[in-house]
């Protein structure tokens, strides 16, 4: 299995940032709720392995904790 | 027309049992004439074993039950010899559709796997397979076997001792006591039996509830599997339709929690929502409607010494994936042989062990199957729902999200990797699917025959490009000459050749690339001993 990257791997990162905020402009909460789960089972489609796919998941329960 | 759950099939006649001075003893009693108490008692009865079989009931039961049935179980009915008639009248489907909302969001066709001789499923009331069942324990009765339906013959104590099982049988004409050295119980999901031991039964309880209508229609409808998800008939719910023989269809809504049951099943409150969900164009008749809710749970142990739980007895799962009948007969596939053995006096009791060790594996695999489903098809939380819905969403458009929609997973059997009675994988090159603790997958032979009709009841040894050595009282199948591709890609894989012994039960007991008539004797024994 790949390691899960930690370290900053997005280039133009703010470029990125715009993009989500954008994808979720004038959307009421369930809709932009909806598309969070969608585009999680896009990503993790293309992520593919199930262990990757459980680190990103403990990674991101662990930095809201 | 008198249909055939309305006529006694096995009406109460008085046994000679009821009039002896001292208690019967019988080797085997099975509590339960349902699918799963048939097929123990056919098994037994086919492998020359007494067997009593005591019903409350005279006759195959109504209703709408199992009926959906699998590949494996169509293999185990054809080694009790009632197959070919399942398959005749069952209905073979293999397109599905998927509905989202008011929109079809994909089909899909089920290409089962070719080199079977029996098709992956079929959809069949389970009356007509009591009944195919009952027929065949006529033909045996017929043919001498000592198998003995008892018809309104109600179990109503159960007293174990160390080395066998006394009951009491209530009767039209009052009650009388049988002793068993065996008492398999495959009384249902309230198992009397289990009560009266007062063994325990825990799980998981599931709040929806959902309506069952079988309703005969003219409609041209193709035999198709349609499943719908929050649609405009049945908003924020379920609904699946799917064929039956006769021209009887199975409608299942899902009606939520906490429900007016009476008011639910009114003919007219059913048949206003099938027209909306058939159309108003389409007739149809009503002929079983009812409403359900389920269990996914087990018992501990399905066997408290001389008492031996199987089927819904042991285990109940939501009906997603049809793994309630289906499991309930490999329960006693898996049994019986063992049964045999221990009766014959050649196998210790502990080899009973291994039943518990490997249904109890399979039943948690089907509980936690069906309770995948059933979180995708009845979402517990608005956080679930949006899940799922999102997965549907996605479905429509990419076919990377229609693997995660689940209606339902295919029943399969179950692979006892860590079963106590398994024996060595010695064939580092083979085919993962026929490791030991694997069921048979069929394939075509040379001669045109299939793999698992040569299988019979025994132990059997089967050499590709090796010789089976001779052992007495194992039979030997012989693939004859050719190899077939099929029997190739799912015997011998990479393996330039390959020996396997095969258990009653048309599971592999252990495999080797070749091996000698003492190492096959001693794991024949080892595996007989219980691991």
């Amino acid at each position: 299995m790949t390691d899960l990257v930690l370290e900053p791997n997005i280039d133009r990162p703010d470029d990125l940032y715009a993009d989500l905020l954008e994808a979720h402009e004038g959307l009421d909460e369930a809709a932009s709720a909806a598309l969070n789960a969608r585009l999680i089972l896009v990503l993790a489609n293309h992520v593919g392995d199930r262990e990757l796919f459980r680190a990103a998941l403990a990674a991101a329960r662990n930095a809201g904790s | 027309m008198t249909r055939i759950f309305e006529t006694p099939l096995y009406p109460y006649a008085r046994s000679r049992d009821q009039d002896a001075q001292a208690t019967i003893r019988h080797p085997v009693i099975v509590a339960g004439a349902g699918p799963v108490g048939l097929a123990a008692a056919i098994d037994l009865a086919q492998q020359g074993v007494p067997v009593v079989v005591l019903d409350e009931n005279d006759r195959v039961s109504h209703g709408s039950r199992a009926i959906c049935f699998s590949k494996r179980t169509l293999e185990i009915a054809d080694r009790l010899g009632f197959g070919e008639q399942l398959v005749q009248k069952g209905v073979r489907w293999n397109l599905g559709k998927v509905f989202f909302g008011d929109r079809k969001v994909y089909e899909f066709n089920l290409l089962p796997e070719e080199g079977h001789r029996r098709p992956a499923f079929i959809n069949l009331q389970q009356y007509h397979l009591e009944h195919d069942m009952v027929s065949r324990l006529r033909q045996l009765q017929a043919a001498g076997a000592p198998i003995d339906l008892r018809g309104r013959n109600r179990v109503t104590a159960v007293v174990p001792h160390p080395d066998h099982v006394v009951l009491t049988i209530e009767t039209p004409e009052g009650p009388y006591a049988l002793e068993a050295d065996w008492l398999i119980a495959c009384d249902g999901a309230g198992s009397p039996v289990r009560e009266m031991l007062g063994m325990g039964f825990t799980g998981r309880v599931f709040e929806d509830n959902f309506l069952i209508a079988d309703v005969t229609m003219q409609a041209d409808f193709p035999t198709e599997r349609w499943f719908w998800f929050d649609p405009p008939f049945n908003p924020g719910q379920s609904a699946l339709l799917h064929k039956q023989p006769d021209g009887i269809w199975r409608i299942d809504l899902q009606l939520g929690q906490s429900i007016d049951r009476t008011r639910e099943t009114e003919p007219e409150r059913v048949k206003a929502r099938l027209r909306q969900m058939l159309g108003p164009e389409v007739d149809f008749e009503l002929e079983w409607v009812s409403i359900y809710s389920f269990q996914c749970r087990r018992m501990e142990r399905f066997r408290e010494g001389r008492v031996i739980f199987a089927g819904d007895a042991a285990h109940q799962v939501s009906p997603f994936g049809a793994r309630g009948a289906n499991s309930g007969l490999q329960d006693t596939d898996n049994l019986c042989w063992k049964i045999k053995l221990v009766l014959d006096g050649t196998a210790p009791e502990t080899l009973l062990d291994s039943y518990t060790a490997e249904r109890i594996q399979a039943a948690d695999e089907n509980i936690l199957n069906s309770t995948r489903s059933t979180d995708f098809i009845a979402p517990k939380s608005a956080n679930s729902r949006m899940f799922r819905d999102a997965v549907l969403d996605l479905s429509a458009a990419y076919p990377f999200a229609r693997p995660l929609v689940n209606s339902g997973r295919l029943s399969l059997p179950c692979t006892h990797d860590d079963s106590p009675i398994n024996g060595p994988d010695g064939l580092a090159d083979g085919p993962s699917r026929t490791r030991p603790g694997s069921a048979c997958p069929d394939a075509p032979l040379a001669s045109g025959d299939y793999l698992l009709d040569q299988l019979g009841n025994g132990f059997t040894l089967m050499g590709l490009a090796t010789d089976a050595p001779g052992i007495s009282g194992l039979r030997v199948v012989d693939p004859g000459g050719r190899i077939t591709p099929e029997l190739r890609a799912r015997y011998l894989g990479d393996a330039s050749s390959a020996l396997y012994l095969i258990r009653p039960d048309q599971h592999v007991a252990a495999r080797w690339s070749t091996a000698d008539g003492a190492t096959v004797e001693a794991t024949l024994a080892r595996v007989k001993a219980g691991g």
